[in-house]
């Protein structure tokens, strides 16, 4: 058994140390946020964050993380009350088939806690691992970028 | 006689007095008048072509463009144990560039590393290597440049420690290590074999990372090509044992060059990166010259073969993070994803780069093909970075283990990204 904390919750894991990450989430927690796209780490998709920072849940094998800080997108919030980043996401329309979302706001959400102000630049470069086949990136943008302001004016 | 330490004294405050006014007076370049920028349609189409090539060869993009800055425009950083050098803007816009500069001041620069206005440059910039280029290469690359596009882009000030940020101390530096003079053919060798080491030596200056350096930074003669040292990562050697178990073949090597990927060997990482993505702009003819010149350097002897068919031991990390691309018969492996055992990191005499790797990985490159590795620096604590260093290291190498491990993933980690 293998002790994970995902979301703040602690859960008993019976699984091979060797099993990605998004595996248990999906099949042993429920937790369907994170999907899985290529396997490779190549695609983000399955993008979660682990002590705040952005890493692929299908190539990080949960040996790797007792004692560690796991955060899905279901931590964020819930869908009557969206977190931050996910708003802005909503609100910029930025998904059109979904599949690649969930791990476009947990990589946005990484970055934003990592630095609240990023420039156009550094969101280009900070989302550059995730993939969208939809073609909506603009909308990504703006909607990382709506975040960025929202985030700053709940600090205000 | 008798001892007299007035007389001593001032002799050799007088002497020391004079041989630094000697020194600087030597020291002293005159400036060399601006001129207007030349218009780009007064140089030779042919020669703008050739001066391309070279500078791909030459891979002045490399260094002299920043992180998502213009082509030539420099400002981007240079760690070196002497401090933060940035690179200088080499288009032609006469304020902030090379606009302003003749032909003679740019061969200046390019032969004995002093700019147009007679400031000594650091060398940082491989003009101990250029030095040699013939003067048709020289002035083709000057073409090449002027007729880029003017960006007005100043670079940040460098910031080199005391006394070294006295630009006019590089003097010494020259007159101790600089050998000016035109590279000499080696007429034993076919012409394709002394294309490729003139390249190598002069406009390509791949001795600047695979050459060790001194302790004032210049290449060890000696040791040419022993492998050296490249923002934080080691530059392999070059002669005698080439990095990896496998043997490199010209044919291997040209195609590693070309799109910084070699099937059975690995990919380029770091900053070879820049260096292949070049290359691939340069004329095939020349890349397989270099190749020529850099197998002939190789070592003939049978190389140490990888461990085949020997048992891997069960590793959950190795299992969930690495064997999905890297295991015999994952699908990234019938890709072309080397396998560890013929990975030249792996097999390398020091931990560095295989550390390096594992952090950082094989970056995208945006709009270009080419090998990908994600970083785990996100997903491993230092600790579990030593771990799997110390797992591929007793699986995929017949080679023993690595001392400093710890201590190299910290230095990697203080780095930063590259």
């Amino acid at each position: 058994m293998i002790t994970l904390t995902v979301n703040g919750r602690k859960h008993e894991v019976d699984a091979d140390p060797d099993t990605p990450l998004l595996y248990v989430l999906r099949d042993d927690l429920q937790l369907n946020g994170a999907k899985f796209g290529c396997g490779f780490g190549q695609c983000g998709a399955c993008t979660v964050m682990v002590d705040g920072k952005a890493i692929f849940s299908c190539l990080t094998p949960i040996a790797l993380l007792p004692a560690r800080q796991i955060k899905t997108i279901e931590g964020l919030g819930t869908e009557s009350a969206p977190g931050v980043v996910q708003r802005a996401f909503i609100d910029e329309q930025a998904a059109q088939c979904g599949y690649c979302i969930a791990g476009m706001v947990m990589r946005a959400q990484a970055l934003l806690e990592r630095d609240p102000s990023p420039s156009e630049d550094q969101i280009r470069e900070a989302m550059m691992p995730n993939l969208c086949r939809c073609g909506t990136h603009m909308r990504i943008l703006r909607a990382v970028q709506r975040a960025a302001l929202a985030m700053k004016g709940a600090a205000l | 006689m008798t001892f007299r330490p007035g007389l001593t004294g001032s002799i050799v405050v007088g002497g020391i007095l004079a041989i630094g006014v000697v020194c600087v007076a030597l020291a002293w370049k005159p400036s060399i008048e601006p001129v207007t920028p030349p218009q780009a349609a007064s140089f030779d189409a042919d020669r703008v072509a050739r001066g391309a090539a070279l500078a791909a060869v030459g891979d002045c993009a490399v260094c002299h463009t920043a992180k998502s800055g213009q082509p030539f425009a420099g400002g981007r950083p240079l760690s070196t144990p002497f401090g933060v050098i940035y690179a200088t803007n080499i288009t032609p816009d006469a304020e902030t560039g090379i606009g302003a500069w003749s032909e003679e001041a740019f061969a200046r620069s390019m032969r004995e590393g002093v700019n147009r206005t007679g400031q000594y440059l650091y060398p940082a910039f491989p003009y101990p290597h250029f030095t040699h280029a013939t003067d048709q290469d020289v002035e083709a690359l000057y073409a090449f440049l002027m007729t880029r596009t003017p960006v007005s882009a100043k670079s940040p000030p460098n910031s080199i420690v005391f006394p070294l940020n006295i630009r006019r101390l590089v003097a010494g530096w020259n007159l101790l290590f600089l050998r000016t003079g035109e590279w000499r053919p080696d007429p034993s060798q076919s012409a394709e074999w002394n294309r490729g080491a003139y390249l190598v030596e002069t406009i390509g200056h791949c001795g600047a990372c695979h050459t060790p350096l001194n302790a004032l930074g210049a290449e060890e003669g000696s040791r040419a090509f022993a492998g050296g040292e490249a923002e934080g990562w080691d530059a392999p050697a070059l002669r005698a044992t080439p990095p990896g178990p496998g043997p490199w073949s010209v044919e291997t090597l040209t195609n590693y060059l070309r799109t910084g990927f070699a099937p059975g060997h690995g990919a380029a990482a770091g900053p070879m990166r820049g260096v292949t993505d070049e290359l691939a702009r340069a004329p095939v003819e020349d890349v397989r010259a270099i190749a020529v010149y850099i197998a002939s350097l190789m070592s003939k002897s049978p190389s140490r073969t990888a461990p085949a068919g020997r048992a891997i031991a069960y590793d959950a990390v190795y299992e969930g993070a690495c064997a999905g691309c890297h295991a015999p018969g994952s699908s990234l492996r019938q890709l072309g994803a080397p396998s560890l055992a013929a990975s030249a990191v792996v097999n390398a005499p020091s931990p560095r780069d295989a550390i390096q790797t594992i952090l950082r990985g094989i970056p995208w490159r945006e709009g270009r093909a080419g090998p990908f590795m994600p970083g785990f620096a996100d997903e491993l604590s230092d600790q579990q970075v030593a771990h799997l260093v110390g797992y591929l290291r007793a699986n995929f190498s017949h080679s023993p283990a690595w001392p400093d491990v710890e201590k190299e993933i910290r230095r990697a980690r203080e780095q930063g990204g590259s």
